[in-house]
């Protein structure tokens, strides 16, 4: 089934759910080497966006809800991920303007239209301890299940798969970019937060289906 | 009037303190608006508060926007895409260190120099003698 005004709406509850969940644990992944806030800033964001559609009510127009909750990040995580989560929603949403009902190719067009965001928000890519340690080899992972011809579901657990894949490889990473590069070799042997919040939130779509 | 400057900080604290220290320089020929911490005033920063401040210091003449670290740096890039192109001209990010950069800033804007030349000293406050010797 394509995925609806509805059916985005119960992933992103899904995903506030989980970070609020989960607020303390990224928290924690961000004291070890950044500066503690990343747990806190997700959820703050996360409840704002919700509180937003639920105020505003959720439109049909799939492209018009990531662009808001892209927006709404932005003016209220308050930290890094603000702008580089926002930059990515804002991108999907407008990769995705005006589709009331998303089909598997829809959301590769969404997910790769969001990591483009991220780097070049960010000035980042692979290799560097950061959340597109995760989200890359997701995006990759969507392609190649939809080119092997596997169904939505299969492709979307195989995403959430390789996010998680990528989360676990930040481990022994240098970071070299984001407040953790400021630790230089005390960096490693820490899972990136970002990384690890990128990796929840594919999840939740996996967990959808 | 003159080129006016933007403090955005994590800390609200910090920005104001940084804009009273530059003020105190130019005693208020040069607008210096602070945009320190999230809405809610903790510790972060804010797509808004620094779009808001950008409105405030423009008299015409241009925004210095100088920023501390971490996701300073991309809020206030995305506020600069986010102004109409003719506003977005006179706006120039600045690379300087936080209270060095924005004292010289302030001073160089006081004494009527343009935009260029506020970003151009302003930079060149990360090789300030500040008189330690050795």
């Amino acid at each position: 089934m394509a995925v609806d005004s509805a059916a985005m709406l119960a992933w992103l509850e899904k995903v506030a759910g989980r970070l609020h969940e989960q607020r303390a644990y990224l928290t924690d992944l961000d004291a070890a080497i950044g500066d503690a806030d990343h747990g806190v800033n997700m959820d703050r964001g996360f409840t704002a966006v919700m509180a937003k559609l639920q105020a505003e009510g959720a439109p049909a127009d799939v492209g018009a809800i990531l662009k808001t909750v892209g927006a709404t990040l932005v003016s209220t995580v308050g930290g890094a991920s603000g702008p580089l989560y926002g930059t990515a929603f804002l991108r999907a949403g407008m990769a995705l303007a005006g589709k009331t009902a998303l089909e598997p190719d829809d959301i590769e067009d969404g997910l790769k239209a969001a990591l483009e965001g991220i780097k070049a928000r960010g000035k980042a890519q692979a290799g560097e301890k950061t959340m597109i340690d995760a989200l890359e080899p997701a995006v990759a992972a969507f392609s190649a299940a939809l080119a092997a011809g596997k169904d939505k579901r299969a492709a979307l657990a195989a995403t959430a798969d390789a996010a998680e894949e990528g989360m676990r490889a930040t481990i022994p990473l240098l970071a070299t970019k984001g407040r953790a590069s400021y630790l230089g070799e005390r960096s490693r042997d820490h899972q990136d937060p970002g990384a690890t919040s990128a990796a929840m939130i594919l999840r939740a779509a996996a967990d959808q289906e | 009037m003159a080129v006016g400057l933007v403090i955005v900080s994590h800390s609200q604290r910090l920005a104001e303190g940084v804009a009273e220290l530059a003020g105190q320089m130019t005693q208020g020929a040069v607008k210096i608006v602070a945009a320190g911490g999230t809405d809610s005033s903790e510790l972060g920063t804010s797509l808004e508060k620094v779009q808001r401040a950008l409105e405030a210091a423009d008299s015409g003449d241009g925004v210095l926007l100088l920023i501390d670290l971490g996701s300073a740096t991309m809020v206030a890039q995305m506020a600069l895409e986010a102004l109409p192109e003719e506003r977005r001209a006179r706006v120039l990010l600045s690379d300087a260190p936080l209270v060095e950069g924005a004292v010289v800033a302030a001073v160089e804007a006081s004494i009527g120099s343009d935009l260029a030349q506020v970003a151009a000293t302003a930079k060149d406050a990360v090789t300030m003698d500040k008189g330690v010797g050795g």
